[in-house]
C-alpha cells in the first residue's frame, strides 16, 4: 500500500527547521523519516510521521506551505547489497525513482526505505511480485 | 439625452450628450485642432506661456496647424504652475472669474485654477456625461459624500448631478452614521465617495446592524485615491452595488476627466475637452496606445486657466479599440502608479506595477511581493521575492524551480531586466500597505 509523506516548504532561514520540528513535537507527532532537498533560496523538508493528517493540520494552522505526497516504504535487508537488491528489481521492472530516503528509526533488524515513484502503483506491483515487504501503517505504529 | 437598450447584456446605455460622445474619430481630431488654436491664443495671454511659445516660434494659435506642431510645445509641470502662484496662470480679467480652486498645498505652495462661468458650465457638463455613462438618470437620488470646498470632488460632481436632474443630497464627507441615516430616509440610489470612505461606510452599516434591504443603494462612483480591482469587487459584493471608477485632477477641473461607462472596462477620457497623451516619463516621447506611460493633458476649452501639455505624473495606458458603449473617447486604465515610483535598473525604466502585474498572473504565489535592489559595481541586481501560496504547493522541487523560471522569464519579457526570483514562505513578506514597502533599494550610489 501507499503511505503518506509530508512535504514542507522552508526558506533558507535560521531556525526554520527547528520551528517545524518543535511544532511537530508539541503536537506529539513523531518523525520516522526525513530528508531535506535544498536549493539556493529554499528547501523542501520531506518527512514521514506517525500522524500525517494531524501534522498537516498543525502546519497549516501555523502558516506553513505543506503538502501530502504518496510514497512507498519497503523493508531493506540491513547488510551489504541489501539496497542494491531492491534497486535491481526496480530497474528490471523499468520503474523510475524520483527520490528516496531512509528511515530514522529501525523497527526490526532490517532497514526501511522511503521511495517516491512517478508511478507508485506499478512500482508496488513489481516489488510485491518479487516478494519485497511493503511497509504499512501497522508496521510503524 | 437619449437612451438605448442593449438587450444582449441587459444593460441600458445612456448618453448625456450623444452627439459629442459618439462622434466620428476623424472629426474629433479636427475639432481638437480647432479648439487648440483658441486655447493657444488664450495661453499666450499668460506671461509664462507667451515667453515659452514665442521661444519656439509660436506667436498665435494659428501657428498650430497640426498635432506635429502641437507636440513641439514643451510640457508644463506642477512646479511651474506653483512657481507663479497666485495669479501667474490667470488669462482673463478677474471680473470674469466666478470661482477658484486651489490644491491642498500640503507638499508646498498650492496650485490655483481659476474658472469663468463657461469653465464651470463645461465642468458640470463633463461630470454629467460621466455619471450618465455609468448609468445614473434623473430618477436617481444622489448622495455626494466627498468634501465640498476647495477640494474639487464635491462641487464638481454636485453641479453635474444637478444637470442630469438627479436629486442631490450635498452631504459632504464625514459623520458616517448620519450619512447612513440619510441613505435610509431619502432612499439614496447613487453615492460619490472615496473607496476608503466607502469601506468605512460598510463597516458602520455592519456595526449598526443595518440590513442592506433597508437601503436602496444601486451604484457608487469612487475616485480621488487609487484602488485596485479587488477593492471594487469587494465593495460590489459586500454592498450589492455597482462600483464605477472615476479619475480627475484639480489642474484639469477635478472629477469629470475620465470615467467608466457601464461596461467598467477602462475610463473614457473626454477628448473633445482634453488632449490626452501618454508619454515615456524619461524621454518625453509620445507613446502609442497600449503602452504604459505618464498621462499628459491639455485643456481645450478652459478660459481662465488654460494649461498646455500638463505632466500629471500619473501612470496608465490607453486601451486599444473602441468600447462597446459606442463612445469614441479613448479609455485609460486605472492609475497604476506615479512616475515618482519609477526605478531605473541597469538603464531600463521599471515601474513596480509592471512586476506586480506579472506576479498576479501566477496563482502559485500569493499577492505579497517585494522588489529588492542591490548592486555590484556598475551592475544592478534585481531580486523579486514572492510567497508560495499554500494551497498550490505540491511538494516537488522541480515544480518550484520551474515556477521560479517561468516568473523570471515573464518578468524579463515585461521589463527587459533579468530578475532573480526568490520563493518565500506564506506570510513572510510585509503585507501590502502602500507601495513604499514593496521596493527596497539598497544600491549604493556610484
Amino acid at each position: 500500500m501507499k503511505m503518506t509523506q509530508l512535504s514542507i516548504f522552508l526558506e533558507n532561514r535560521k531556525g526554520r527547521l527547528y520551528d517545524v520540528c518543535s511544532l511537530l513535537g508539541k503536537n506529539n507527532i513523531n518523525i520516522l523519516a526525513l530528508t531535506i532537498a535544498e536549493t539556493e533560496d529554499f528547501g523542501v523538508l520531506r518527512t514521514v510521521v506517525n500522524k500525517p493528517e494531524e501534522a498537516m493540520k498543525a502546519l497549516k494552522e501555523n502558516g506553513f506551505a505543506a503538502n501530502l505526497t504518496d510514497v512507498v516504504i519497503v523493508e531493506v535487508e540491513h547488510k551489504p547489497g541489501g539496497l542494491a537488491k531492491i534497486l535491481k528489481i526496480l530497474n528490471d521492472g523499468n520503474i523510475n525513482i524520483e527520490y528516496m530516503h531512509a528511515f530514522v528509526k529501525q523497527h526490526t533488524d532490517n532497514a526501511y526505505m522511503t521511495f517516491r515513484f512517478d508511478n507508485p502503483d506499478e512500482a508496488l506491483k513489481v516489488l510485491k511480485k518479487n516478494g519485497i515487504k511493503i511497509i504499512t501503517n501497522d508496521d510503524i505504529k | 439625452m437619449m437612451i438605448l437598450n442593449n438587450k444582449e447584456l441587459d444593460l441600458e446605455i445612456n448618453y448625456f450628450d450623444k452627439k459629442n460622445e459618439t462622434l466620428d474619430r476623424e472629426y474629433l481630431e479636427k475639432l481638437q485642432l480647432t479648439k487648440l488654436v483658441k486655447t493657444v491664443d488664450q495661453a499666450l495671454k499668460i506671461e509664462f506661456y507667451k515667453k515659452r511659445l514665442n521661444g519656439i516660434g509660436i506667436k498665435s494659435g494659428r501657428d498650430i496647424k497640426s498635432f506635429e506642431d502641437f507636440k513641439k510645445i514643451p510640457f508644463t509641470s506642477k512646479d511651474e504652475l506653483r512657481s507663479s502662484y497666485p495669479k501667474g496662470f490667470l488669462s482673463v480679467d478677474m471680473d470674469d472669474v466666478i470661482r477658484l480652486h486651489t490644491s491642498s498645498g500640503t507638499t508646498g505652495v498650492p496650485t490655483v485654477i481659476y474658472h469663468t462661468r463657461n469653465d464651470i458650465e463645461n465642468w458640470a457638463f463633463l461630470t454629467a456625461r460621466c455619471m450618465m455613462a455609468a448609468g445614473a438618470t434623473k430618477k436617481d437620488i444622489f448622495q455626494n459624500m466627498t468634501g465640498y470646498g476647495l477640494f474639487t470632488g464635491g462641487l464638481g460632481m454636485h453641479y453635474g448631478a444637478e444637470k442630469i436632474g438627479m436629486t442631490v443630497i450635498p452631504a459632504g464627507s464625514g459623520n458616517t452614521k448620519r450619512q447612513i441615516q440619510m441613505m435610509k430616509d431619502f432612499k439614496t440610489t447613487v453615492v460619490h465617495a472615496t473607496p476608503s470612505y466607502m469601506l468605512h461606510i460598510y463597516d458602520i452599516i455592519v456595526e449598526e446592524g443595518i440590513n442592506l434591504s433597508e437601503l436602496s443603494l444601486k451604484r457608487a462612483f469612487l475616485g480621488a485615491e487609487p484602488y485596485g480591482e479587488q477593492t471594487r469587487k469587494k465593495l460590489e459584493d459586500l454592498l450589492k452595488i455597482d462600483v464605477y471608477n472615476s479619475y480627475g485632477l484639480s489642474e484639469m477641473n477635478g472629477p469629470g476627466v475620465s470615467f467608466e461607462c457601464i461596461y467598467k472596462n477602462g475610463m473614457h477620457t473626454w477628448e473633445d475637452f482634453f488632449i490626452l497623451e501618454i508619454i515615456d516619463p524619461v524621454t518625453g516621447k509620445v507613446l502609442e496606445d497600449g503602452k504604459q506611460g505618464e498621462i499628459v493633458f491639455t485643456t481645450l476649452d478652459r478660459e481662465a486657466t488654460p494649461i498646455l501639455r500638463y505632466r500629471t505624473k500619473d501612470l496608465t495606458h490607453v486601451y486599444k479599440g473602441r468600447c462597446e458603449c459606442g463612445r469614441v473617447h479613448r479609455r485609460i486604465s486605472r492609475i497604476t502608479g506615479r512616475t515618482d515610483d519609477m526605478l531605473i535598473i541597469n538603464g531600463a525604466n521599471v515601474f513596480p506595477s509592471q512586476i506586480e502585474e506579472v506576479i498576479m498572473k501566477y496563482p502559485e504565489v500569493g499577492t505579497n511581493y517585494q522588489i529588492f535592489l542591490t548592486n555590484k559595481g556598475a551592475l544592478d541586481k534585481l531580486t523579486v521575492k514572492v510567497e508560495i501560496y499554500s494551497k498550490m504547493f505540491k511538494g516537488e522541487i522541480s515544480e518550484l524551480d520551474s515556477l521560479k523560471k517561468r516568473i523570471a522569464d515573464h518578468i524579463k519579457s515585461a521589463i527587459i531586466v533579468n530578475p532573480t526570483v526568490e520563493l518565500h514562505e506564506p506570510g513572510s513578506l510585509p503585507v501590502s500597505e502602500g507601495k513604499a514597502k514593496r521596493v527596497i533599494d539598497e544600491r549604493s550610489k556610484l
